[in-house]
């Protein structure tokens, strides 16, 4: 009794732990499964490997897939340079307007995205601009800027500028200080940023349901088949998304603590010189 | 001169972000705003804008149950969400020592997959023929041809599910920062450790309830996937509402007009928040090591 109290939210968590993996496991499950399509049922009728040799057999889910891969490396590049800009312009200056910016920034992520995509709805409606592919992206760029500026600048409290000034003591430009110094020490964040930019555009459903015209992204193909019971292939890719995305981000933290135990140690002997930082990144809602 | 354009640094960096914002954020929810404000149909020859501020009682009163059940079933799920989230974020910040930042990693995990086939799972989970319903339908639970899916209890269970990181994520960050000391000193004081906990590291990690319940609560009670796939017909929340209203029956005015007082709401609670606690919640710590 006694160790079930002590160890009780220990259990807690384990539960808590299996539970949110459940579904992840459900998905590889059936990615195996002999399931027919259109079965909506629980049922695993055996095992196959079917479906991963034939991932790539559906057109329509194909081209769905590519249409999110361009959409989302454009809406990728474009927000993570606009927003890392962002970001350094709210860590390094005192201006004018400062608080604002943090409203418009925090705005977008505490808005309900149904909200987001039915304002763009009617802001194309009203311009009758036609949707498609460039709205699709104009609406991905706008809901990933908040999220990259939060990644990059939770980087860039705690960056040594004297590592700058040193260079710019050394006669380097400014370009040249940016280029060699500023982007290496930044680029974990930045690569971050971009990384969660790019989950967050392929994952998106609900504002590219009210922007997207006809044009089918890979959530919103599964949406259209989504009544009728998924074809297997897209538990397959699924399957893959996932196992990828997981290890990309697994090498952008370990990467970090790497970075992070290197800059500790490099930093010890001085200790007293600077006032204390503490690199550690904030995990954000992703 | 070049101080001047020192001066303009800033605001060069921030240009194409705040513009791509202001004109693709701000200016849509005017444009939304203006047409909730249009009248007309399409059957009529089409909109025209003409300060129908009826629109608003109307969209109120025709959309009331939906709008009931969206408080309910999102603010059913938030507590939930809360009390799986707090126990959890508590072990993995205190109690997990070297796994800390495993366990984060596979709490965070699932929500790379896909929204919709992550919600999709569960469909295949609470299914008729699936284990956990001939499970609950054995120890009498559910009635021998009871059923899940299409009923509010899963609407439920998904919108707890498919948020959960909202809520962890902030009452993690709160925990990890809180300084165990205080807690020592409370059982030095002869506190039990349940008043510790009630008087000590509750009120501490209070911020973060509150950033995670917000968090939550408002893309909950926006969602339509999730009654999409997991409900049954009695059960549209105003999400769906809006969607179909937008999308199917092309009633733009009434659909703005909707999406426009929610918005309207839910800035009036983060505004009044931030006020309270700042922007924390939202994009981190302000503070600099200049």
């Amino acid at each position: 009794m006694a160790w079930l109290r002590r160890n009780g939210i220990r259990i807690y968590a384990a539960l808590a732990v299996a539970y949110m993996l459940i579904p992840i496991a459900v998905i590889a499950l059936f990615s195996f499964g002999k399931t027919p399509r259109g079965k909506l049922t629980f049922s695993f009728d055996g095992f196959t490997t079917e479906y991963w040799r034939h991932a790539f057999s559906l057109t329509d889910l194909n081209e769905a897939m590519l249409t999110s891969l361009k959409l989302a490396a454009l809406a990728t590049v474009i927000s993570t340079v606009i927003g890392t800009l962002m970001a350094m312009a709210l860590v390094r200056y005192e201006f004018f307007g400062r608080r604002t910016t943090n409203l418009l920034i925090i705005l977008p992520m505490a808005s309900p995205e149904v909200v987001i995509g039915a304002a763009l709805l009617s802001f194309f409606i009203i311009l009758t601009t036609p949707l498609g592919f460039t709205t699709l992206l104009i609406a991905h760029v706008m809901f990933c800027i908040s999220f990259v500026v939060v990644v990059v600048r939770s980087r860039l409290i705690g960056f040594d500028r004297s590592l700058e000034e040193a260079a710019r003591d050394l006669y380097a430009t400014p370009l040249q200080t940016f280029r060699y110094v500023t982007l290496p020490l930044l680029a974990p964040g930045v690569l971050a940023a971009a990384l969660l930019a790019f989950a967050l555009s392929i994952d998106d459903f609900v504002i590219s349901n009210f922007n997207s015209g006809t044009t089918v992204t890979f959530p919103l193909y599964v949406f259209g088949v989504a009544l009728r019971g998924i074809p297997v292939q897209v538990n397959v890719i699924a399957t893959i998304l996932f196992t990828v995305t997981v290890v990309a981000a697994g090498l952008v933290i370990l990467q970090q603590r790497r970075a992070e135990r290197m800059a500790s140690r490099r930093a010890e002997p001085e200790q007293e010189a600077g006032p204390a930082t503490s690199p550690r990144p904030q995990p954000e809602a992703a | 001169m070049s101080a001047l354009r020192r001066r303009l640094v800033p605001y060069w960096l921030l240009g194409p972000g705040a513009i791509w914002l202001i004109v693709f954020f701000l200016v849509p929810m005017y444009y939304m705003a203006r047409l909730s404000l249009y009248s007309g149909s399409f059957a009529t020859g089409g909109f025209n804008f003409d300060w129908a501020w009826s629109n608003f009682p109307d969209a109120l009163s025709a959309n009331k149950t939906q709008i009931v059940r969206s408080f309910y079933y999102s603010g059913v799920a938030t507590l939930l969400a809360l009390l799986i989230a707090y126990p959890l974020a508590y072990a993995i910040a205190l109690k997990a020592g070297r796994y800390r930042l495993l366990l984060l990693f596979a709490v965070i995990a699932p929500f790379f997959t896909t929204y919709l086939i992550r919600t999709i799972a569960w469909k295949t989970i609470l299914a008729d023929d699936s284990p956990v319903v001939n499970f609950l339908q054995a120890i009498s639970v559910l009635p021998p041809d009871g059923r899940l899916l299409a009923t509010p209890a899963a609407v439920i269970a998904g919108l707890t599910y498919n948020f959960l990181p909202f809520m962890i994520l902030p009452i993690y960050a709160s925990l990890e920062r809180i300084d165990l000391g205080l807690i020592e000193a409370a059982r030095d004081l002869y506190a039990s450790s349940r008043q510790a906990f009630l008087r000590v590291t509750l009120p501490i990690t209070m911020p973060g309830i509150v950033a995670g319940v917000l968090l939550t609560f408002i893309p909950a009670f926006g969602d339509y996937v999730n009654v999409y796939l997991l409900g049954g017909t009695g059960q549209a929340m105003v999400g769906n509402r809006i969607q179909s209203l937008y999308l199917v029956e092309r009633n733009y005015p009434e659909a703005a007009a909707l999406s426009f007082l929610m918005m309207a709401a839910i800035l009036i609670v983060v505004l009044v928040y931030i006020r309270i606690a700042g922007t924390e919640a939202f994009i981190g710590s302000e503070e600099e090591a200049a």
